[in-house]
């Protein structure tokens, strides 16, 4: 276990190995990132009934801290915290106090103040969500919603969810990864995931500006020629593209990069002929993915986003659940002594 | 140690202690006397000689007195952080006498009045020697050259543009050119702004794992490789200040080895941290350079061992807490290191990386051979000293510091090395009645 795997493992779980915080998937091993599987499996029913909603999160409040825009990743975290019955406080930080000069710490005073019992966040910095992890008043969970280029594990762990649904497991498993993975905080989280599930094979398939330093050790293959690396392929994971990649020199034109990186019936033709094709969204059709290929038959991004609410359900009741078993424990023991 | 007070011919003897003596590889059992600023009488002499009070060092090395290339002591301007009284205290705490201070105040030190106030205030406050070094360009802006020799007239020792480097090689030619005239010396951190660009960490595995925006190797070594290109076709006396890569070094024996006039710095918590202390985002250790691989560090040790690198420097940058608490991104680089650089060196010294004697001249001799001065326990010289016992230890924290800054590297864990004594022209700048 490396000095980071080890640091995530103390701050992000009980003594007992519960779930007290979400911030990244370094340092949480196969058995929990499935129990988090089998967990969301079971909520999957409750978004099927006519009442939606279990009381595991009654009389909490949950305050969606969103420091980067997002419409899906806020609004399925939205309804999965309402699914579970708990009261919800939305906050685009993005706009509001940082901008009036207020610094991260004292906004967090002030919402704690509030007594919030969960703070789901986004930031745009890397770490954020270890900062806030770090400094609230102990019993408050926090659930990173993205975090920079870091991490995004409640994206990934849908990822895996869709994954088993259609695959039946991780074993053997081809997997690629296309796009730009250097500013990916999904691509990280679910490079992670994939290796602590077993999956045989995880390929990045990018050109070297849009990929980090040395990516291999983040347990990856690495392949720049598109046609070579969709051979084989269980699984394909298409990446976000944003416009500003070709302002910092790091890509000549969208043109050149859909040509080159783009998703298209011909390629995906290479991959296995059951490969799923996968995208975090927002897609950008004609710029990453071919919308005959978006919308076609071996297109699970719908899947994804109906997984997302699911995840968030599991990850919310489960850390939830985690610092409430460690404040009775510490209760427990306080009366003891 | 009783009373010694700072009366004017009071004389002082430290008995029992290990002397750090010039010419000498190892440590010397003898006895030391200090008299009006002075070191009178070494070994025999001195035990024999009469003093109104005695200091018994049992225990402890009695070595020159600390010397820094680069420290941030805040003022003027930045009070938050620290200033003049509050560093130098700390520093005598570390056992320094002589710290130069950075240009990158608040204004800038660019003007003989800045570097006027800055010798007043430690005049009046500092219990050590503070030499400020100047801004080369007005501002730091890196454009406009500052009045160089009218700063070296007013007491500035060498110059540099702080951290924010001079962007521009025309400029940076000219500032070298200019200050060659006059025989000043340069001091430069190497960074290639372009390629460092909005970094904050080193770009290896840990940035890359992290999701950190990365400061590449390269963005230090082209900047050494055009500062020692420089510096060779304008005879320029210059310094290189925090080098954090292995290839830089082997560029600075290369360069010496044609016969370029280079000398070398690094921070002490470069040759004791790498990338993996942020492995948790610890925003103590978002720093400048930033903490690069093990095996970069392994490779500045030895360049300590081998004299490739001259001296250690703390690189002092004390800090308000709101600076560091924030996202590691956002929150603003620098250590406050000036009470445990000793302490760190001597962790060193206990793994068996560097001998007591390197270290000690990396931080005495070295530095003071590059402001064209000399450290040296001998009769005669000022009595600039520090009596520290190696095996003593204390633990910094919140409580235990004195610099205005608390992120100190090893807060909370106990470190060996406590300084019992700093002499500065033989008046005490910190002794144990100093807490």
């Amino acid at each position: 276990m490396t000095v980071n795997q080890a640091s995530n493992r103390s701050l992000q779980l009980t003594a007992d190995g519960q779930l007290r915080h979400f911030l990244t998937l370094d340092g949480l091993d196969r058995a929990l990132l499935t129990d988090i599987l089998d967990t969301a499996d079971s909520f999957i029913e409750v978004g099927e009934r006519s009442i939606k909603k279990v009381p595991l999160l009654r009389g909490r409040t949950v305050v969606n801290l969103f420091f980067e825009s997002s419409t899906r990743t806020r609004s399925t975290f939205e309804l999965a915290a309402k699914r579970l019955s708990a009261d919800v406080l939305n906050l685009d930080i993005n706009t509001s106090a940082t901008s009036k000069g207020e610094s991260l710490s004292d906004t967090l005073l002030n919402l704690e103040a509030m007594a919030s019992d969960m703070f789901v966040v986004r930031h745009s910095q890397s770490g954020a969500p270890h900062f806030i992890a770090e400094s609230v008043t102990p019993g408050v969970a926090i659930i990173n919603a993205g975090d920079g280029r870091h991490a995004h594990p409640t994206q990934a762990m849908l990822d895996m969810l869709t994954i088993r649904q259609h695959k039946g497991g991780f074993e053997g498993l081809k997997v690629a990864i296309v796009g730009d993975v250097l500013h990916s905080r999904v691509a990280r989280s679910q490079i992670r995931a994939l290796n602590e599930l077993g999956a045989a094979e995880v390929r990045v398939i990018a050109p070297g500006t849009l990929l980090p330093r040395d990516v291999e050790s983040l347990g990856c293959t690495v392949e720049y020629d598109m046609h070579k690396g969709m051979k084989d392929l269980d699984v394909v994971i298409m990446l976000r593209l944003q416009k500003e990649r070709m302002e910092g020199a790091l890509l000549p034109s969208e043109r050149e990069f859909y040509r080159l990186y783009g998703l298209n019936q011909d390629k995906l033709a290479l991959a296995h002929p059951e490969c799923i094709v996968m995208h975090p969204g927002p897609i950008n059709r004609g710029v990453e993915i071919e919308s005959a290929v978006a919308d076609g038959p071996q297109s699970v991004i719908l899947d994804q986003v109906t997984n997302g609410i699911a995840i968030r359900m599991a990850v919310m009741s489960m850390a939830m659940g985690g610092q409430v078993s460690e404040r009775n424990q510490q209760q427990a023991g306080s009366k003891q002594a | 140690m009783t009373e010694f007070n700072n009366t004017p011919g009071q004389s002082l003897k430290i008995i029992n202690g290990r002397l750090v003596l010039p010419g000498s590889d190892g440590l010397t059992d003898a006895s030391l006397v200090v008299a009006d600023g002075v070191i009178t009488a070494i070994g025999k002499a001195a035990e024999h000689a009469n003093a109104a009070t005695t200091f018994d060092a049992a225990g402890a090395v009695v070595a020159p007195g600390l010397v820094d290339l680069c420290c941030n002591l805040r003022e003027p301007g930045n009070g938050q952080k620290g200033n003049i009284a509050s560093e130098t205290r700390a520093a005598a705490r570390g056992g320094f006498t002589t710290v130069c201070a950075s240009p990158q105040t608040s204004p800038v030190n660019d003007s003989g009045a800045v570097t006027h106030l800055i010798r007043d205030v430690a005049q009046a406050r500092s219990p050590i020697r503070v030499l400020p070094v100047g801004a080369i360009t007005r501002g730091l802006e890196g454009e406009l050259l500052s009045d160089m020799a009218g700063l070296a007239a007013a007491g500035c020792v060498a110059f540099g543009n702080g951290s924010r480097g001079v962007r521009n090689a025309r400029i940076l030619r000219r500032c070298m050119a200019y200050a060659q005239t006059f025989g000043l010396t340069v001091m430069f951190s190497p960074e290639n702004q372009a390629l460092a660009a909005d970094g904050y960490a080193h770009d290896g595995l840990v940035a890359s794992r992290l999701g950190l925006l990365g400061i590449p190797e390269v963005a230090e070594t082209a900047a050494v490789m055009e500062m020692l290109l420089l510096a060779e076709e304008t005879g320029v006396r210059l310094h290189l200040s925090q080098l954090s890569c292995a290839r830089s070094v082997e560029m600075v024996a290369a360069a010496r080895a044609r016969g370029i006039t280079v000398t070398a710095d690094v921070a002490m918590h470069q040759l004791l941290f790498t990338e993996d202390a942020l492995a948790g985002f610890d925003s103590r250790f978002h720093v400048r350079p930033p903490l690069r691989s093990e095996s970069d560090r392994q490779a500045l040790v030895a360049a300590v061992r081998d004299g490739v690198i001259d001296a250690i420097v703390s690189q002092h940058q004390p800090h308000d807490s709101a600076a560091k608490q924030a996202p590691l991104g956002a929150t603003e680089p620098g250590l406050s290191t000036i009470e445990s650089t000793l302490s760190m060196g001597l962790l060193l010294v206990d793994r068996g990386e560097l001998t007591l004697t390197t270290l000690l001249a990396a931080l005495t001799s070295g530095p003071a051979a590059i402001l064209g001065e000399t450290a040296t326990l001998s009769e005669g010289a000022a009595a600039d000293l520090c009596v520290f016992d190696p095996q003593a230890t204390w633990t910094p924290d919140q409580h235990s510091l004195i610099s205005a800054g608390r992120h100190a590297p090893s807060a909370g864990q106990a470190l060996p090395g406590v300084v019992r004594l700093t002499l500065c022209n033989g008046k005490v700048a910190w002794g144990a009645e100093s807490r």
